[in-house]
């Protein structure tokens, strides 16, 4: 309905990682999905196939998503290769299927990782991101005794790219577009985020290092540079951060 | 029960501080003695667990995501308020409290509302201290921008995603308390009950939602911090996953629903494009800012925008409300859009949407001042609506939001039942009939970091707690009555999925008790909602594997309770014949057609008593008295 535009509709056939548990062995399985308005997002398509597989006593394809306006980082598959799909900075809950073509045949797997395994389709357990940010990824202040928030100043262009590092939503596409399963971009924006702002400078060492330590003890491959993270990020958080972590952790651990 | 806000018999601008002295303290070598079950890791849930925990309390907390950061707070945009007066225009505490106060059409209560402005500031300090990178302007300071019912520039901000910053601060202060063991955080659980032992709240049971367990947890308070009710409406900007069943659990337990009637209809959202639609998005309300917003004075005009002449627009907020022009309240501005609409002068396919027009902002402050400013919420216009903002006028129609009732408080934000406390959007207390912008953040952090550890202590220290464990009897009892209807769910076997039933919910309340209400409409809502409750029970069709992750089980069971909140937010909505806020009685109107307040008859909080199933609620009121403010009639002209 939107308008000065023809609303067309689109058949697909669906591949789709089924996995009913986490020890079961997945497969793909086939579904058509017909009749697909283009205006829709990615997960409504889902949530139209689900719907028919409801009435036709099948089960439906578990996924996960809640604020499905590219923000809270809960949703997250791989569409035919890639993270979160074939459009630049954007989630999959905010791809719309008017980037697919009638007729197409559309890979879908969760964001794969031995550090993210599958709990069941394509919902995957991500809790090795919050035990780096519980590693260190914070600012130790207790509530209240704070001092006037305008006490510190923050040259505008530092604390720009200290929010342009915080974007970050801890979806997991960097991890899943990874060769080597790396969470380094992830890991270096908080890294960055926190390291950028004087706020941050006291436990500045320490947090590097505990979060890289943590990051590898959850099995997380190290960075070689592909740069498959920064392209598939929906947040386009730079590569630039993972530099700054290497050379973060290099100071606290050779200091 | 007689409704006691116990609000301290003090003036109000020394009523916090000397309350906080009055208050009963647990001595510090105590608080661990005490284990606080959080429920939710929003602003308010996190904020919460973070400070209890760091006062040395056992804090368990819990949320359904997978993340403690994933909370829905994340996507709130425009800002948070605070009376800070960095630009030095004349705000103070007591023009916040006003602003809140009017803004909510005099139907909160003057004393939570005082204290919310005061802590404001505080809130500010704590989140730079934390990391949160406001924006700032080229001195390095703090920058601030206008929100709706506002004439003051008091909105910290973080381009448009405050939220996510705010929240991402609460959450990591939350996770340094996982680190130093202070906080077990439990995530994907889903708190389907309220335990409670000699009246008193001592224990939830939740749904393990990975593998189907029902699960007891035993603690001394409960602190619910779960959100608001805005999907009862099936389409709302809020998250698909945001429910009311923990605060309706609670309700059936004893806790009075307060307000349910007041619902906030969010002006500046993204139009409906077709049936398929899960959600709706909303493009900030600092848009307004500025955005313009017109329709063609036309009938019928269906011109692309950049061909109406000037003189052929009406720019309807900035010629009816000259003062506060696009920025009035949300309330206002989403009836005004629905009145253009109603006229025949909506724009797009449905015609139902007006036009928001930045070609005067960009010409004014250039593409890249515009794209600084709102640039991500213009980058998520293209990708849903595949229309370039830069370059026509956005469409845009208004959409449930936020919800401004919710379990009743007291002045110590404990609820009906003794240690059950509900803070941010899941109580009713600050926002009255309509919260301002930018105002919703504000609150969920003050209620979490600086209001509930001074007020839990409070009932810890003067409450008899013997030590409870998850073998008795009423633990056993509530998960009994949990399983039991989950089975009932499962063994439907009928023919419509739950999101069938709740799209047919969500369009009855949107025509009936929406942006406009009567009483013929809301007594059809009275009837046809019990009609789909009883279709819901005995032709519900979920898929039926238990004891596994189901999402459509834990949607059948958020659908059902809405079922019963929606009828009771029809009776609400029917007894309350005045308007108010975002409460608009077709019947109760002014000559310009504003909403009519009836402070004679309704100047009160209506207090929801669940009395059984078989019975109707019973309505209780606390009066409102305002001592401090003189009630007028609302005028943003």
């Amino acid at each position: 309905m939107s308008e000065e535009k023809t609303e067309k509709n689109i058949n697909l056939t669906l591949l789709v990682w089924r996995q009913p548990n986490a020890e079961a062995k997945g497969t793909m399985q086939t579904y058509a999905a017909e009749n697909i308005s283009t205006d829709m997002s990615f997960l409504e398509m889902l949530d139209v196939v689900n719907e028919g597989l409801i009435k036709s006593s099948a089960d439906p394809i578990e996924f996960d998503s809640d604020c499905r306006e590219g923000i809270c980082g809960t949703c997250g598959v791989v569409i035919n290769g890639q993270a979160h799909g074939p459009q630049r900075a954007t989630t999959v809950c905010q791809l719309h299927m008017r980037n697919f073509k009638n007729g197409d045949k559309i890979y879908i797997e969760p964001l794969r990782s031995k550090a993210f395994p599958v709990v069941k389709d394509l919902v995957i357990d991500r809790s090795a991101f919050d035990r780096i940010i519980t590693a260190g990824g914070f600012i130790s202040v207790n509530t209240g005794g704070t001092p006037d928030a305008n006490s510190i100043p923050i040259p505008k262009a530092n604390s720009d790219m200290a929010m342009d590092a915080a974007a970050c939503i801890g979806c997991g596409a960097c991890v899943a577009a990874c060769p080597n399963a790396s969470a380094s971009l992830f890991t270096s924006a908080k890294i960055s985020h926190l390291a950028l702002l004087p706020q941050g400078q006291v436990e500045r060492k320490q947090r590097a290092q505990s979060m890289v330590d943590q990051m590898d003890k959850e099995g997380f491959g190290d960075c070689s540079n592909v740069g498959e993270c920064e392209a598939a990020c929906p947040k386009e958080i730079s590569i630039s951060n993972i530099a700054r972590m290497k050379r973060e952790y290099i100071k606290a651990v050779l200091s | 029960m007689k409704l006691d806000s116990r609000e301290p018999n003090y003036p109000l601008s020394e009523m916090w501080d000397k309350h906080r002295f009055d208050v009963k303290l647990v001595n510090p070598a105590n608080k661990r003695k005490y284990t606080i079950l959080v429920v939710g890791t929003g602003l308010a849930g996190a904020s919460a667990g973070a400070s209890l925990a760091a006062l040395g309390y056992n804090v368990k907390s819990f949320c359904i995501q997978d993340s403690a950061r994933r909370a829905h707070s994340i996507a709130a945009q425009g800002g948070i308020n605070a009376a800070k007066n960095y630009p030095n225009d004349g705000d103070n505490v007591w023009r916040l409290f006003y602003d809140t106060i009017k803004g909510g059409d005099f139907r909160s209560r003057e004393s939570n509302v005082y204290r919310l402005a005061q802590i404001s500031t505080s809130i500010i300090d704590q989140c730079v201290a934390q990391g949160v990178p406001f924006a700032r302007d080229y001195g390095g300071l703090l920058d601030n921008r206008s929100f709706g019912g506002a004439q003051v520039s008091r909105t910290f901000y973080a381009r448009g995603q405050t939220g996510q910053q705010l929240l991402l601060g609460a959450y990591s202060a939350l996770m340094r308390q996982v680190n130093k063991g202070n906080v077990d955080l439990l995530t994907r659980r889903e708190m389907l009950d309220l335990v409670l032992i000699d009246g008193k709240a001592r224990g939830i049971t939740v749904r393990n939602l990975v593998s189907g367990e029902i699960e007891s947890h035993a603690g001394d308070a409960v602190v619910l911090a779960t959100g608001g009710y805005g999907n009862v409406f099936f389409l709302s900007t809020n998250a698909v996953n945001s429910n009311a069943t923990a605060a309706w659990r609670c309700y059936k337990k004893g806790a009075y629903f307060a307000n349910p009637c007041y619902t906030q209809i969010h002006p500046t959202c993204i139009p409906v494009s077709g049936d398929h639609q899960s959600k709706l998005t909303l493009m900030s309300e600092s848009l307004r800012n500025d955005g313009r917003v017109w329709v063609p004075k036309k009938k019928g005009d269906n011109r692309k925008p950049n061909q109406i002449p000037e003189d052929e627009r009406s720019y309807y907020l900035e010629e009816k409300y000259p003062s506060f022009g696009n920025l009035v309240p949300r309330d206002i501005a989403s009836r005004n859009a629905k009145e253009v609409c109603d006229e025949g002068r909506g724009v797009g396919a449905s015609g139902l949407a007006v036009y928001l027009d930045f070609a005067d902002a960009i010409k004014r402050l250039g593409e890249t001042t515009i794209k600084e400013k709102y640039g991500n919420l213009f980058d998520m216009y293209e990708r849903i609506k595949d229309e370039n903002p830069y370059k026509s006028a956005m469409t845009i129609y208004p959409a449930v939001h936020y919800t401004m009732g919710g379990l009743w408080v007291d002045y110590n934000l404990m609820s009906t039942i003794p240690g059950l406390h509900v803070l941010g959007e899941a109580n009713f207390s600050d926002h009255g009939a309509n919260r301002l912008g930018a105002s919703a953040l504000m609150q969920g952090l003050a209620d979490g970091y600086f209001v509930i550890p001074y007020t839990l202590g409070h009932y810890l220290a003067q409450t008899d707690l013997p030590p409870v464990d998850i073998n008795q009897s009423e633990f056993k009892e509530s998960e009994d009555a949990v399983n039991k209807r989950i089975t009932k769910l499962l063994s439907i076997n009928g023919n419509k999925t739950p999101r069938e039933i709740h799209r047919e919910l969500g369009k009855i309340m949107w025509d009936y008790v929406g942006m406009a209400r009567n009483e013929e409409g809301l007594k059809k809502a009275l009837e046809e909602i019990p009609k789909l409750r009883e279709e819901f029970w005995n032709n519900l069709n979920i898929p039926t594997t238990v004891g596994d992750l189901n999402k459509n089980l834990e949607f059948a069971g958020r659908v059902a309770d809405f079922l019963e909140l929606g009828e009771l937010m029809a009776r609400d909505s029917l007894e309350r014949s005045e308007s108010c806020g975002g409460h608009f009685r077709e019947e109760s109107r002014t000559d310009e057609g504003e909403a009519k307040r009836n402070d004679d008859e309704f100047s009160y909080v209506s207090a929801w008593e669940y009395t059984g199933e078989e019975s109707a609620a019973k309505l209780n009121k606390e009066e409102l008295v305002f001592n401090n403010v003189k009630l007028s009639q609302r005028s943003y002209k």
